[in-house]
């Protein structure tokens, strides 16, 4: 059973969903954000500290399917150290990979491209990509909560 | 010849079963959403377009005289199927989250004043949930909720009488839990109602099609529910409301149908019940409603709600084995759905795993999020029969539900 959703569930994402990195609240962030999926209930809180527009630490915490989670995770791992800029790069290149299985030439996907199986399970895209957008609601300059629907 | 079909022989009555879904034969789990429709409804709508289309109560020609007499004719049955008194007792709604928003904003409206209670119960659905938190707003009314004991999920009855003696006016629940499985002794409940002077509401989506509702049993004032979970179309539900109440009722929406006469400034009300029906009905799902409640009588819904309780206790039975579940409802005597939760492993992926096996299950809130708070859960899944269901189809969902475990080293 499941041949199928081998490419979805890759063996890294359901290691980082039962293991999630950087799990857990924050003390003293310098700022967070609230991400919802108001459909399936799925809820993360992002919080960050930033020193100027870099990206020093990143946590989250929240409920969700596992492939939000080992999103989520690996996100966490993929911001550290990235400035305002470069974070919005990634962003873009992260959301074309889940929402049209495609990666640009040169880009800085790195470990996230096991993601690349998402835009077969139209379903899944939102899950994917709410810490996502919770994270750049966090470090960025916009509204600080965001929701998928 | 009829009565000897098993339950089994039905599904043939419904093509939709007949499938196969990411390669695999369908096994519908979703019956609580919404349930399948049989041939004999789909015909009777395709049938009504084919022949007899016009619009009602208002032609002299003959397609209208036929649309508008079985359009009638389906009140006259749908009081018949809830043992209502007359027909006049039925409004026909959108569903259960119409009939109940219809009754807020009628009756409660012009009933309600500040400081009364609007009692409700932890399990609701948010349909009778929101629409009652609109009306406390706009009223100054106060919502409070009888307590939900445990996983059981049962009503805590002692908490239920004393919150009874507090100034309610009304309370409004469920018949049957559509996220526990729970049903609710709402005669039982009704009849302290009524003693006390409340007036009553039964959320009966859940139960209407899967067991005998008698309004007279019952004994509550106001009673809605949805066509399309009973083998009956999307978007036709009905309202059951006691003949009294209804009459002094202020009507709903304004418009034709529900006037008996208007002039520029101000207009008098048609009777009850079409003084609640404004404009053109959903004439076609009705007709084919009066099909689907024909359908389910020949069936018969005691049998229904043998086999509900049959596969759902077989179903409840059989994930008690698995390892971390979680159960949901009482472990007897309960509806035909099962509510289950794994410790690690998310109702989305049980679901879409699920799926890809050709199972239908429902994985999320169930539109009970107050509850889910209540669980500690954000979510949960959730097998829902009807009595095309088998236990076959059971033992293929139990097969899966081991395969995701495995699959998720758990």
């Amino acid at each position: 059973m499941f041949d199928d959703l081998n490419d979805l569930y890759q063996q890294v994402i359901l290691d980082h969903s039962k293991k999630p990195r950087n799990y857990g609240r924050m003390e003293h962030p310098t700022c967070d954000a609230c991400g919802k999926n108001p459909l399936c209930g799925d809820q993360i809180q992002v919080f960050a500290v930033m020193d100027g527009d870099k990206i020093l630490e990143v946590k989250f915490e929240g409920d969700g399917c596992a492939i939000f989670k080992a999103s989520a995770s690996m996100m966490t791992d993929a911001l550290k150290g990235k400035t305002q800029a470069e974070s919005n790069v990634l962003f873009d290149e992260f959301h074309e990979l889940i929402t049209k299985g495609t990666a640009p030439e040169g880009n800085h996907l790195g470990k996230l491209e096991v993601f690349g199986g998402v835009n077969r399970f139209p379903a899944r895209v939102k899950c994917a990509l709410l810490s996502w957008r919770a994270a750049m609601a966090a470090v960025g300059t916009g509204e600080k909560t965001v929701s998928t629907e | 010849m009829s009565e000897t079909l098993s339950l089994s022989e039905r599904r043939a009555d419904f093509p939709i079963l007949d499938q196969k879904v990411h390669g695999r034969p369908l096994v519908y789990l979703d019956n609580a959403a919404t349930s399948q429709k049989p041939r004999v409804v789909i015909d009777a709508l395709s049938n009504y377009y084919l022949r007899d289309n016009a619009n009602v109560h208002r032609g002299i020609h003959e397609l209208s005289n036929r649309a508008s007499a079985a359009f009638e004719n389906t009140r006259e049955r749908a009081a018949k199927f809830l043992n209502a008194k007359s027909a006049e007792e039925i409004v026909f709604t959108r569903g259960t989250t119409e009939s109940i928003n219809l009754v807020a904003q009628t009756w409660g409206l012009a009933n309600l004043k500040p400081g009364d209670v609007i009692l409700l119960t932890e399990m609701e659905h948010h349909s009778n949930i929101v629409p009652w938190q609109m009306l406390a707003k706009r009223t100054g009314a106060k919502l409070a909720f009888v307590p939900v004991m445990g996983d059981e999920g049962l009503l805590d009855l002692a908490a239920a009488d004393q919150l009874l003696d507090a100034p309610v006016k009304l309370f409004a629940l469920t018949h049957i839990s559509n996220a526990l499985g729970t049903v609710n002794p709402v005669a039982d409940l009704c009849a302290k109602a009524r003693k006390r002077g409340i007036v009553t509401l039964v959320d009966g989506a859940q139960s209407a099609g899967h067991r005998r509702v008698d309004m007279q049993e019952i004994g509550c004032d106001f009673f809605a529910a949805s066509g399309h979970k009973m083998c009956g179309p999307t978007g036709i539900g009905l309202l059951y409301g006691r003949h009294e109440l209804l009459e002094a009722m202020p009507p709903w929406q304004g418009g034709g149908d529900m006037i008996s006469n208007v002039d520029y400034f101000e207009s008098a009300w048609n009777k009850v019940p079409h003084k609640f029906e404004a404009g053109t009905p959903n004439i076609a799902d009705t007709i084919a409603l009066h099909t689907a409640l024909d359908y389910l009588d020949e069936i018969g819904r005691d049998r229904i709600e043998h086999h509900d309780l049959e596969l759902a206790s077989y179903a409840y039975d059989r994930l008690a084995t698995l390892p971390r579940i979680r159960l949901f409802g009482p472990a007897k005597g309960r509806a035909g759905l099962v509510s289950f939760h794994f410790a690690d492993i998310h109702a989305h992926d049980v679901v879409m795993m699920a799926d890809m096996e050709g199972v239908a299950l429902r994985g999320g809130h169930h539109c009970t999020q107050p509850l889910m708070k209540k669980y500690g859960v954000s979510s949960t899944s959730r097998a829902s029969f009807y009595f095309y269901n088998t236990t076959q189809e059971v033992d293929r969902m139990i097969d899966v539900l081991k395969a995701v475990q495995k699959f998720f080293g758990a």
